[in-house]
């Protein structure tokens, strides 16, 4: 399918490619099985410049935005969706400190992301916060230049192997929604550490961490956006990375399609390829309809964001205001819509289509040694984090009825 | 102050099982996908650490071969070269190592003048299509430098002198030589990175300078085919080997009687 890609984004799909068979391939199953970081993967992508796609020449990255970020996780996914999340959890850790970080920020931080000298992480949920951010209890406490951070937050990816988190806390818990505001730590402040490691069903190979902050004294510069905005950096964030996701998703089905045909196709049973009974092409004709459809969704909807995203860029290193600033002059309504909607559909997709990978091989499919099994365990995840499907439901839901009655209808 | 560092590399067809044409005797290549000889991106790999190693250092690349030979020296700028020399005209083709590695050194000669005094030459062990291994020793005995071949660890180098692991058959060699001097690699000195977008970008803009043998001042007495003393006298591809005997058994000493019993019946013990 020709998605009228530029030479750029082509070169961008090819190195990629070129990593996950080369790179990312012989070394899945390992990561898989103990849960250890892909350190020598992230480093093959560090000198490959793959970290940089999505940032401003200006801080070392290539000028691409959203959609070129999308084809590097694809192509990474297909191989492996856990090693992949290096370069996509760093994306989401990245995004708040693009959208909401001044000058001085910017300089600060994105350099090193953008090379990956250095990784991101994101962390939001607590125990008792998930879909619902407004119950967060880990608290920021303003002292001077500084806000002293005392709580945990918990299933944080790349927990460890990241460091730059940004991270999101109360600073007035009456005002729930109101009081949360978003901070930049770094790995190695003083009362910042990293609690329990949590064992996973899927992406094993991607580090998930509990953080603990025991009176972590931040520098008050380290505030995105202003006290009180961190619901706003969230959910602008959230808007503009679920492509992120979908393309996790969308690489980890595409992964277990390409694995299925493999062995369908030499499998023999009756005398005949597995893959010549009907029964099975069409399920294979199921799979590759939902994943292009899941495709071309993920790619206008993230083209489309892109316009807006790359103008407010663009404005913003001009002006020297935030990217959301400028945000809202080009573009008066939100992208929650169109982001949720590809996050839901690339990830519900992704799940049964690997499922049908599976069923496709018969028992060599469920075994640990084997590739398919994985693409599932891996898949699982996209349904869940970055807001649950059912978020994602209640979000593009919301936003049409608001739709209706700006219309007045 | 830092290293040049000059590559030497050859477009090959892209697989290890080359075909000899059995009129002719020479090497079959058309329809042949072509591709950097895969011992040279070894060499092109571990010139470009060095680069990373030694502050300025710059990595010059040069192919003798045939137009389309370029595409190969711009995969060799997008994985870390600086600049790459393309050494092409008719009367270099059909050149055995001798003349080869003439004109190679010829080419050297003409970049060090051109990009300043070269410090090392590195070179892949061999190339998957002639299979001689000639080429690299060849260029520093032209050169009158010293080489060592079947490098498979530099463990230090600085401007004067490089120290190098050389695999042999019965361990390994720690060697210490002067520069200027060349080198050629075997594949287990590195493992060659994926070309960075970077790269590839620069790859797709740099200017690849063609030299013919007027402009490396080459005798045309030492190129192509007429400056090649070697005569194949004939050529053809082994016949293909037949498989072995799998010893089978269900524990090691079954196993190990079930080949004492077949060496036996062989009258070889």
């Amino acid at each position: 399918m020709n998605y009228f890609l530029t030479e750029e984004q082509q070169a961008i799909i090819e190195t990629a490619r070129e990593i996950a068979e080369k790179k990312i391939k012989p070394v899945r199953e390992k990561h898989d099985a103990d849960e250890s970081f892909p350190w020598e993967v992230v480093e093959e992508l560090r000198k490959a410049d793959l970290f940089g796609v999505y940032f401003h020449p200006n801080y070392g990255g290539l000028g691409g935005a959203g959609f070129e970020l999308v084809l590097v996780v694809e192509e990474l996914s297909k191989a492996c969706g856990g090693i992949a999340l290096a370069l996509a959890a760093t994306a989401l850790g990245t995004f708040p400190i693009i959208l909401f970080g001044t000058p001085a920020q910017k300089k600060k931080w994105l350099p090193d992301l953008a090379s990956g000298k250095r990784l991101g992480a994101f962390a939001i949920t607590e125990p008792e916060a998930g879909s619902d951010a407004t119950a967060t209890r880990c608290s920021a406490k303003k002292d001077g230049d500084f806000y002293v951070l005392n709580g945990v937050k918990n299933f944080c990816s790349n927990g460890e192997s990241a460091e730059i988190y940004t991270v999101f806390a109360t600073t007035d818990i009456k005002r729930g929604a109101r009081g949360i505001t978003a901070f930049v730590v770094e790995k190695g402040t003083p009362g910042f550490t990293f609690g329990k490691k949590e064992t996973k069903m899927g992406i094993r190979a991607s580090t998930t961490y509990e953080l603990v902050f025991d009176n972590c004294r931040v520098p008050a510069a380290n505030v995105l956006g202003k006290e009180g905005f961190g619901l706003f950096v969230a959910q602008a964030t959230f808007d503009i990375s679920r492509p992120g996701v979908a393309a996790q998703a969308l690489g980890i089905g595409t992964g277990a399609l390409n694995e299925a045909l493999a062995y369908a196709k030499v499998r023999r049973q009756f005398g005949q390829s597995v893959l010549s009974f009907q029964s099975s092409q069409h399920t294979v004709a199921n799979m590759a309809t939902s994943l292009e459809a899941s495709r071309a969704l993920l790619y206008s909807v993230t083209r489309a964001m892109d316009v807006d995203l790359k103008a407010a860029v663009d404005a913003s290193e001009q002006s020297g205001k935030t990217v959301y600033e400028e945000m809202k002059k080009v573009s008066t309504g939100r992208w929650t819509k169109y982001s949720g909607m590809v996050k839901l559909f690339c990830s519900d997709t992704a799940f049964w289509v690997a499922d049908s990978a599976i069923q496709l091989c018969g028992g060599i499919g469920y075994m640990r040694d084997f590739p398919v099994e994985k693409f599932l365990r891996d898949a699982k995840i996209t349904q869940i984090y970055e807001g649950t499907n059912q978020i994602q439901r209640n979000e593009i839901g919301m936003m049409i009825t608001k739709e209706l009655a700006a219309k007045g209808e | 102050m830092g290293l040049h560092i000059v590559v030497c590399i050859k477009q090959t067809p892209a697989t290890s099982n080359i075909q000899i044409d059995p009129v002719t005797g020479t090497l079959k290549r058309e329809g042949m996908a072509a591709a950097i000889n895969p011992f040279d991106e070894y060499a092109i790999e571990e010139a470009v650490r060095i680069k990373e190693r030694v502050p300025g250092t710059t990595v010059s690349v040069v192919t003798m071969g045939p137009p389309q030979a370029e595409e190969s020296l711009r995969e060799a700028i997008a994985r870390g070269a600086d600049q790459a020399y393309h050494l092409t005209s008719r009367a270099f083709a059909g050149a055995d190592t001798w003349a080869t590695s003439y004109t190679l050194q010829m080419g050297i000669r003409k970049i060090a003048k051109e990009k300043g005094p070269v410090h090392l030459v590195l070179c892949g062990k061999q190339t998957n299509d002639g299979d001689t291994g000639h080429v690299g020793p060849g260029i520093a005995a032209w050169l009158d430098w010293p080489n060592i071949a079947y490098v498979k660890k530099v463990e230090s180098i600085d401007e004067k002198k490089i120290v190098v692991h050389r695999m042999m058959e019965d361990g390994v060699d720690v060697l210490e030589m002067d520069l200027p001097s060349v080198v050629a690699v075997v594949k287990e000195i590195n493992e060659p990175r994926v070309a960075s977008l970077k790269g590839k970008m620069a790859a797709k803009k740099a200017v690849v300078p063609k030299w013919t043998e007027v402009d490396i001042e080459a005798d045309k007495k030492c190129i192509g085919l007429g400056g090649s003393p070697t005569v194949v006298s004939k050529s053809f591809n082994p016949p293909a080997r037949k498989g072995g005997v799998k010893i089978d058994g269900a524990t090691a000493e079954a196993k190990a009687k079930a080949l004492l019993d077949k060496l036996q019946e062989m009258k070889l013990i």
